[in-house]
């Protein structure tokens, strides 16, 4: 890959005492959907956190458009045009849905309209009016993709934005997912949801023990299957 | 060295002490470590911060005072009367305080002594802003003490210093004092085992208020006088400082602590004001650098050091 | 003239004004503290003596500058506020990570400091301050001096204005937002250590308002804010901190029901407030409008 945007080397991250992340290398390309998959503890989110900066502490190099960001405070790594999509998703229970849409501060021009992602989710602006942890499980997440598209940031970090939703809602992300892959953005996703994450996905990065031990492309994944499903333990 | 030691070396002291220092001096000592040691039951072993222990401390001194000089109680009896009045008080405080947890347990602590310093102010028998004046010594024990001698009247009070301050220890190194540790590290699983942690709770905040006031008791019996000054807000934060410079949770921090800011109060008295701005300045530096307290401290390092030594 | 239960209305409603205008400084400097709290997590025990300092201020501004009270009511807020700040960078955001305890502790401290350091320079007498608008008028069941009922809807417009800009605006929403999740709102971009920089002076400098207004009623002096806040502690434990217009309401409510004691039974009003909390505590332990944080 010619100049990747995002290049991760090196990466340690610790909480507290405990070490979690021992070199995590790997890179996403302008453009691309990449995934981070793994079983649960290998280390994918806090790969997520580490990027934004919200752990404990980290060394190593986060190169993002030829920018080192390793050092920055997440503050400023946002405003470089990394926004970020927390797993648990972060729906603000004092803010309303219009409220938590906009919260998040333009960093860059280029963002997505709120018409556009009102047109994207129909729902939220429904609902808009109410209070943010109201809404359902799926719609809760759609608010929480929504509101960073509208910062202008060109990469997008989503944390497993499927967990324990119905499938149909399951379907209407991964549609969602691809949409924003053609607007431009590039993604970096953390899934459990391998079959998802299949779907979608240009690569994908196997996380084990807090270390990025294999990739595969979108074309080899039908001839890796065995190896994936060993890695996943699936 | 073991507590055991400590202890020793920390009782030959105070025997000789009346011989070497003014014996008023330590007796208000005394009365202060005995205060700060009941406080410190609270807050280094059930975790919780009362931020208005005055209003034990200076209410059962007002309680104490009246029955001696009106109700012509002898001493101890009154002292008696002073802790049980205390101790009332703290049921009723601490049945309410507890309901919350946290900052605004102290909050709430602190509110309530406030209310109570507004009923000394204002109450009949506690001569308002002068105060209760001129409390008599009268014989304890049917004339066997006459106290109304320095010298006798400090073997007393450290006589019932002692008694309060084995209470104290007693307590923690019971059951009891186990299942309040228990509840401070993690009240859930306390609870989950089967414990009732509010009346765990409670009863630890009732004797820390008895034996608060016993100490308020005993400070109007030495100085002969209950003022207002001991249910104020400032005496409150006076006996957390105690507790914070010597070592919140360790058994002689308190008893440290407290020696230590009386005799800086003694020295300071003449400056006025700066005795409270010191005691803010030890606040903030005792907040930002030395959390451990000079007794926990000690500790640490002689722990540390031990465990060097036996490698 | 009429009579309500044997008491004269002259009486009544003058308590009462009185009661509004406690009130007023109750919602205004429990308000602060609910803010500075939640973002914080420190309960500022410096309040009180932020007030005293505001009061100070002003009276220091007019005397020695020759600054009219109207332009105090800015100046000395803002003067306040900036003390906030040293206070902020230099101290309270070392203890963040502690327990809430450690705050509550080292803002006594400092309340101890700076409330001695007043009494150093200027004793605890009182100084007048000159009441900026002289004069009244009378309703007929009561006499209305003209400065106090300007306290009264003053701090209401305050009290009410930061409601709206708490709970309306979009920099309401980031401090909302960072009162739930400060990590999340920071990794959106936004700079929340400035923020609570930014907030904990906002909060110092309601006190410090709150301190302007009452200098031409209150004798300024060194110790005015250390009962007072004692006072706003079992304020927002009645009113629980979850709530801007909880704050508020009870501020007013509380000083309401002060001054009706004051009228019924005088020797109880300094401890009707307390005596609400208690009640509050066995029917509603997390307080009126509380949320259990």
């Amino acid at each position: 890959m010619a100049d990747p945007l995002l290049k991760v080397s090196g990466l340690n991250a610790w909480y507290g005492e405990s070490h979690i992340l021992h070199g995590v290398d790997f890179e996403v390309g302008k453009g691309e959907l990449v995934t981070l998959l793994g079983r649960n503890g290998a280390g994918k989110t806090t790969t997520l956190k580490a990027i934004m900066g919200i752990v404990g502490k980290r060394t190593g190099q986060i190169r993002f458009e030829g920018q080192e960001l390793a050092g920055s405070t997440s503050d400023i790594i946002a405003r470089a045009g990394i926004a970020y999509c927390p797993e648990e998703r972060g729906i603000f229970s004092s803010l309303n849905v219009e409220e938590n849409l906009m919260l998040p501060p333009v960093v860059k021009p280029g963002g997505v309209t709120v018409e556009e992602i009102y047109t994207l989710f129909p729902n939220l602006l429904e609902r808009r009016r109410s209070q943010g942890t109201k809404l359902s499980g799926g719609e809760q997440q759609m608010l929480a993709i929504g509101r960073i598209l509208r910062t202008g940031a060109s990469m997008l970090l989503l944390d497993e934005p499927t967990e324990g939703l119905a499938p149909v809602i399951v379907q209407r992300i991964g549609e969602v997912i691809r949409q924003l892959k053609t607007r431009g953005f590039t993604v970096l996703l953390v899934e459990q949801n391998f079959r998802f994450a299949a779907t979608i996905a240009d690569r994908h990065y196997i996380v084990e023990d807090g270390r990025v031990v294999d990739m595969v492309v979108a074309a080899d994944v039908e001839r890796s299957i065995d190896k994936l499903h060993d890695y996943l333990g699936v | 060295m073991s507590t055991r030691n400590v202890g020793f070396l920390l009782l030959a002291v105070a025997l000789v002490a009346p011989w070497v220092a003014y014996p008023v001096f330590l007796m208000t000592a005394l009365c202060f470590a005995l205060f700060a040691c009941a406080f410190n039951l609270l807050i280094g072993y059930a975790g919780l911060m009362s931020f208005g222990h005055a209003m034990f401390f200076g209410l059962a001194g007002y309680v104490c005072g009246h029955a001696i000089k009106v109700w012509g109680w002898p001493p101890e009896l009154a002292m008696l009367g002073g802790a049980l009045a205390a101790g009332a008080l703290g049921v009723v405080t601490g049945a309410l305080a507890i309901r919350r947890q946290g900052i605004y347990f102290a909050m709430i602590t602190l509110a309530f002594s406030q209310m109570v310093y507004f009923f000394c102010l204002q109450a009949p028998f506690t001569g308002g802003e002068d105060g209760l004046q001129g409390i008599p010594r009268s014989p304890m024990l049917g004339g066997l003490l006459p106290v109304h001698n320095d010298m006798v009247l400090y073997y007393v009070v450290l006589a019932i210093f002692l008694f309060g301050f084995g209470a104290i220890y007693r307590i923690i190194h019971s059951p009891f004092g186990q299942v309040l540790k228990a509840i401070r590290e993690n009240e859930q699983r306390a609870v989950s085992l089967g414990y009732n942690a509010d009346r765990y709770k409670l009863v630890a905040f009732i004797l820390s208020a008895t034996l608060a006031g016993l100490a308020g008791s005993l400070k109007a019996v030495v100085m002969q006088f209950a003022t207002l000054t001991d249910v104020t807000a400032a005496m409150s934060g006076e006996v957390v400082l105690m507790a914070l410079v010597g070592g919140i949770g360790t058994i002689f921090g308190p008893v440290v602590g407290a020696v230590i800011i009386i005799t800086m109060q003694n020295y300071l008295a003449a400056t006025g004001e700066w005795v409270l701005v010191i005691q803010g300045v030890i606040f903030v530096a005792i907040v930002l650098a030395f959390r451990k307290g000079i007794v926990g401290e000690i500790a640490d390092r002689w722990r540390a050091y031990s465990a060097g030594s036996r490698k | 003239m009429f009579e309500l239960i044997g008491i004269p209305p002259q009486a009544l409603f003058g308590q009462l004004l009185l009661g509004l205008i406690n009130g007023a400084f109750y919602a205004m400097l429990s308000l602060g503290l609910a803010v500075i709290f939640g973002l914080l997590n420190v309960i500022n025990f410096t309040h009180g003596a932020q007030y005293m300092m505001g009061a100070f201020a002003a009276w220091l501004l007019l005397t020695v500058l020759g600054i009219p009270f109207w332009a105090a009511l800015v100046l000395a807020p803002i003067i306040v506020g900036f003390t906030g700040v040293l206070i902020e960078r230099l101290l309270l955001r070392r203890i963040y990570h502690l327990d809430h305890l450690y705050g509550f502790l080292l803002t006594f401290g400092l309340a101890l400091i700076i409330e001695g350091v007043f009494r150093w320079k200027w004793g605890s007498s009182g100084q007048p301050y000159d009441n900026p608008i002289p004069g009244g008028v009378n309703l007929g069941f009561m006499f209305l001096p003209y400065y106090r009922g300007w306290v009264v809807i003053a701090s209401l417009v305050i009290c009410l204005a930061t409601w709206y800009a708490i709970e309306r605006t979009r920099l309401g929403a980031y401090l909302r937002a960072a009162t739930e999740n400060p990590t999340l709102v920071r990794a959106f971009g936004i700079n929340v250590p400035r923020m609570i920089t930014l907030t904990y002076a906002f909060g110092v400098g309601l006190a410090a308002l709150a301190g302007v207004l009452a200098a031409p009623i209150q004798q300024v002096s060194a110790l005015m804010g250390t009962n007072l806040v004692l006072v706003v502690f079992a304020v927002v434990v009645i009113g629980g901190m979850g709530s801007i217009m909880g704050s508020i309401l009870t501020g007013f409510g509380l000083g309401l029901i002060e001054g009706l004691t004051k009228v019924a039974y005088p020797p109880a009003s300094n401890i009707v407030i307390f005596v609400v909390m208690a009640l509050v505590l066995l029917v509603k332990p997390a307080g009126l409008f509380g949320r259990t944080k």
